[in-house]
């Protein structure tokens, strides 16, 4: 009996695999039809890799959310239709590479849109620059400045990890006032890493003072008690805390420094525009404040009151940032489609390349050498339980 | 030449016809998938040499395999690559400059796995059973933590991107060619060490430690033997992953990828050479195939709404389902060999002969 | 650094060492009778603290009989979980038992993953844990004071369940010897099937205590408290309750303390247990209160 259980599910399986076996190739002859007579089609494939599964599903449907709206809005480029190709790359490195080889290979898309994280959008990116058939992506939230180091194919309209930190950086120096910082930082995460270094550059010259950083603590993601770090922060004479990292180690963060009695400003980056944060840290969010790309308050150009007015139409809330940077993205390769009067991926990544002064709803786009958009940040708080507007700050 | 060698032969030439057909014919996806599975066979042999044979149940391979991911990526990257990478913090100077080809940096990337693994295995392998499996999952946590806080060797949680191919031609076509030729010739390896006196000893270790002890056979060295040579494998296996994968992190490397080495292992059958290499295949391919339930799937006209984490839950109720039900997993302890396969041939031609003397 | 900042660092440490200490002892109640590393404990933990939030936010019921009702389904899942996972496997071999554990623990991450999400929750604070106390410039949550209580009230209990009682001489008899135990007529199975119960009634207390603690749950909430309780069981010789104890303090107060002193070292927190693991197993395996034994042919 037992051994049949066990032998039945040996069968189901092989089954299994040999029916994936199956579905792969289906794929392919279909495919193959497709792209004998694509050069008549007058179809135009744009691809999309976002975490729609996984830990960072919210993050995925949030931008998803943003290119369905910017679809609606507008379908058709050169007189052709647009499709657009949803690839999962569940929250992991190996899938969004193994995502992003399927638009490329398989659904021979003109231009790929995505995605939510660094992580996967640089292990795309590897995909991209080592294929035979190059084609252009356009990152949407993520702010690793390697996304797009090296690679020429890739562009951002977001900006950048380096922007961000010294924005926050002025911020402490100019608005709160504090001469000295202290640094708790989530030390397995690129993004935290990366963010402490630029405040920490920008925020030595701002000061003057080498020892501008009178402490720097670490964690690990997953780490849920921060009562060591915070004790030794208290008492290290800073004025203000730069706590970049997740939102869910950072709203443990927040609770615990309200619990040790610290009152100092509490400063962190774009991942904390989630309402997790609000839920788990409650009173002790309040007053924290954050970068971030985007903010109905900020109305920043034109495209901006459209985006707003269809979102409000369409969702009926309020949007997130990451929402305004995944419509800019679709706008974005639509315009340089348009440009290139092509849907050669060769020819749109040089439109692309020539982007100047493209009004998206989260501000304007300009390009620099490394595909990064150069653009303004805007700088928000938690207030009575909601993430309110502070101010924007213009690049340079 | 004996017919059993001629056979061999005949099978790995037979072996290098279809992995070329199938280099010239697959799409890259399909391509990828079928080097994973080549990799995997490789890691799981060196661990079914520790866990299966000797009877070690170690759960450090995925330290040995970061090891050799980042010595072999640090070691065939060009300057440029590096200085790229190592932007918040340079990279340190004895290994700014070193690029070295890839046979070379894969060799090495095993000798250092397999360094780590005689520093590692001389102290805990004097432990037994679960202490011994939670102190290689101790260590494989260490070597994580370590490779995170060193941030000018291993440039910390940043991780190390644009790693180049698999192979010395530069090509993504060749890395089959590594991948599969590695794992043949660790299947050769691991089944000349099984059959010879060393593999004897190590299953008089895995059946009774103080029987063997008292026939002669050294335990320590043994032991020490088994890990290290199984280390050396993991290192190469990790080592090439990287080099597929092109990007590597120190969070690739948690418990959940020896996880999943231990489920091929246990699947195929522990103490079986075939059993890891059919499994292997088996799973990589099915990791792939089950990924569709995390989708969502649409059946005639109902769309079923995918769930993400289906797929991990068949997967570690299958193991449980294996390991309670059917231990002996796909081979048990059996090997496919020659002999086994001419008896067979031999059983079904036999009644035939005798029908025509009838 | 200041007095009170050392003061404060101490009263930190001993706060997370016995939530440490609480798990410790039903980790190392299963492996005194069984010999078997029970991977699921912490994951048992997880889904005590899980339990306890919804039925709070779902169900809307008051917070002491939530934990109350948590505690009851725990309870009953370890049972199970025992029932399903390591019963049949009684008379196989160690790496066996082991692997099934493993897979208990991958299987019940997954099975959280799919039905709880991945998205972290809130666990809502009755406000009689959460008021902050000052005493002389250190800085207290009231759960940190219910915390050392309830694992010194669980520690008083179990030591006279184990050492006073009829069902505790009967667990001591099967820990020494299963087979032994079973021809002087013990149930062997009941007697395993009640260990497992009190260790995960003892993993829900602690999941609550947790969760009261630091309020924000997850599916893979579990991994690292049930290694690193595994780890004190060990360093304070696994099958003792107050070796456990013991354990759960060093480690607590080791850790705080670590990154306290040297900011520096603390990217390497999570090493330190591990560290001290194989430590002790190379120069004490039968941990600090543990008594030495000798292999039997």
């Amino acid at each position: 009996m037992k051994r049949k259980i066990a032998l039945l599910l040996v069968f189901v399986l092989m089954f299994a695999t040999f029916a994936a076996g199956c579905a792969v190739e289906k794929v392919d002859n279909e495919e193959k039809q497709e792209s004998s007579n694509s050069q008549d089609s007058d179809v135009i494939k744009i691809g999309v890799f976002e975490p729609l599964t996984g830990p960072n599903a919210a993050g995925g449907a949030l931008e998803k959310e943003g290119i369905e709206l910017a679809k609606e809005l507008y379908p058709e480029v050169l007189g052709k239709k647009i499709e657009v190709v949803y690839v999962d790359n569940k929250s992991d490195k190996v899938e969004a590479a193994n995502a992003a080889t399927k638009l490329i290979d398989q659904e021979k898309v003109s231009v790929i849109i995505g995605s939510w994280g660094s992580g996967f959008s640089i292990s795309a990116g590897e995909v991209i620059k080592k294929s035979e058939r190059k084609v252009p992506a356009i990152g949407t939230s993520c702010t690793n400045p390697l996304v797009t180091k090296n690679n020429d194919y890739y562009f951002r309209v977001a900006f950048v990890d380096p922007f961000q930190g010294k924005v926050m950086a002025n911020y402490a120096y100019k608005e709160v006032g504090a001469k000295k910082v202290a640094f708790i930082i989530e030390k397995t995460n690129d993004y935290a890493v990366g963010l402490a270094k630029f405040f920490e550059d920008t925020y030595k010259e701002l000061t003057g003072d080498e020892n501008a950083v009178v402490y720097r603590a670490y964690y690990q993601t997953g780490d849920q008690d921060f009562t060591a770090q915070l004790g030794n922060i208290k008492e290290s004479g800073a004025e203000a805390i730069f706590a970049p990292g997740n939102f869910t180690e950072s709203a443990l963060i927040m609770k615990q420094a309200k619990e040790l009695g610290i009152e100092l400003p509490i400063l962190g980056g774009d991942t904390w525009e989630t309402p997790e944060v609000i839920e788990i840290a409650g009173e002790a969010a309040e007053g924290v404040v954050f970068s971030t790309f985007f903010d109905v308050n900020a109305e920043l150009t034109d495209t901006t009151t459209e985006f707003l007015e269809a979102y409000k139409a369409k969702y009926n809330k309020e949007p997130a940032a990451v929402t305004a940077l995944a419509f800019d993205a679709y706008l974005l390769a639509l315009d340089a489609i348009k440009r290139a009067n092509s849907t050669d991926p060769e020819a749109i990544r040089d439109a692309l390349e020539a982007t100047k002064d493209f009004p998206g709803a989260a501000g304007v786009v300009n390009f620099d050498e490394n595909g990064d958009a150069v653009k303004a940040a805007v700088i928000k708080t938690i207030k009575d339980g909601k993430f309110t507007y502070l101010t924007t700050v213009e690049p340079n | 030449m004996s017919k059993k060698t001629k056979l061999t032969l005949i099978s790995i030439i037979a072996c290098i016809g279809i992995l070329f057909i199938l280099n010239s014919t697959l799409g890259s996806y399909q391509l990828r998938i079928l080097n994973l599975c080549g990799i995997y066979v490789i890691l799981a042999l060196s661990l079914n040499l520790i866990n299966g044979f000797v009877g070690l149940f170690s759960l450090g391979h995925a330290g040995f395999m970061a090891i050799g991911a980042y010595t072999s990526a640090l070691l065939t990257m060009p300057p440029e690559a590096k200085e790229m990478n190592f932007f918040l913090k340079p990279i340190v100077p004895w290994l700014a400059n070193v690029q070295l080809s890839f046979p070379i940096a894969l060799f090495m990337a095993g000798v250092l796995a397999a360094g780590a693994g005689v520093l590692i295995g001389a102290p805990v392998l004097r432990l037994k059973d679960d202490y011994l499996a939670i102190a290689t999952l101790g260590f494989s946590e260490i070597i994580r933590v370590i490779f995170t806080n060193t941030q000018s060797i291993t440039n910390g949680a940043l991780g190390i991107k644009g790693l180049p191919y698999i192979g010395i031609f530069n090509k993504a076509s060749e890395a089959i060619w590594w991948t599969w030729g590695v794992a043949i010739i660790t299947i050769i390896f691991m089944a000349l060490l099984i059959n010879g006196s060393y593999g004897r000893a190590f299953k008089a270790i895995r059946e009774d430690e103080i029987a063997a002890e008292a026939m002669g056979i050294n335990l320590f060295k043994h032991k020490l033997m088994a890990f290290v040579i199984g280390s050396f494998f993991a290192g190469i296996g990790g080592a090439l992953l990287g080099h597929l994968m092109g990007t590597i992190d120190p969070l690739m490397f948690r418990f959940l990828l020896t996880f999943n080495i231990v489920l091929i292992v246990v699947l195929g059958g522990i103490g079986s050479i075939t059993g890891s290499v059919i499994s292997a295949v088996i799973v990589t391919i099915a990791m792939e195939a089950l990924r569709v339930l995390d989708g969502d799937m649409q059946i005639g006209s109902y769309i079923i709404k995918g769930i993400p984490g289906t797929r991990m839950v068949v997967f570690s109720a299958l193991l449980m389902i294996v390991i309670i039900f059917y231990q002996r997993g796909i081979m048990g302890t059996n090997e496919f060999t020659w002999d086994w396969i001419l008896k067979r041939q031999k059983k079904i031609s036999e009644p035939l002969n005798k029908e025509k003397v009838s | 650094m200041a007095l009170q900042t050392i003061l404060q660092h101490l009263v930190n440490g001993i706060s997370l060492g016995s939530l440490y200490a609480l798990l410790a002892i039903g980790y190392t109640m299963v492996y005194g009778i069984l010999r078997l590393i029970n991977f699921a404990h912490g994951d048992i933990f997880m889904l005590g603290t899980y339990i306890a939030f919804y039925s709070m936010t779902a169900f809307f019921l008051p917070w002491w009989i939530s934990f109350l009702i948590a505690i009851i389904v725990t309870c009953i899942f370890g049972i199970v979980l025992e029932r399903a996972a390591y019963r049949p496997l009684r008379d196989s071999p160690r790496i066996s038992v082991m692997i099934s554990a493993i897979g208990a623990s991958f299987l019940i991450e997954n099975l959280a993953i799919v039905v709880f999400g991945g998205r972290p929750k809130a666990f809502p604070i009755p406000t009689i844990f959460s008021k902050i106390l000052n005493i002389g410039g250190v800085s207290i949550v009231s759960v940190s004071i219910f915390i050392p209580i309830i694992t010194a009230i669980a520690l008083f209990i179990l030591n006279y369940l184990v050492n006073n009682t009829k069902i505790g001489m009967a667990m001591r008899a099967v820990s020494k010897d299963y087979e032994a135990a079973r021809l002087m007529g013990i149930n062997v199975n009941n007697i395993i099937s009640f260990t497992f119960g009190t260790g995960s009634i003892l993993a829900a207390i602690g999941g609550v205590m947790w969760g009261l603690k630091y309020p924000q749950l997850i599916p893979l909430m579990g991994l690292m408290p049930g290694l690193k309780c595994f780890i004190a069981a060990v360093v304070g010789g696994i099958g003792n309750i107050r070796g456990a104890v013991l354990g759960g303090f060093i480690l607590g107060l080791g850790e705080i303390l670590i990154v306290a002193f040297s900011p520096t070292l603390s990217g390497y927190r999570d090493a330190f247990a591990f560290v001290l693991l194989i430590v002790i197993l190379l120069v004490k395996p039968s941990g600090l209160l543990g008594q030495n034994t000798t292999e039997k042919v």
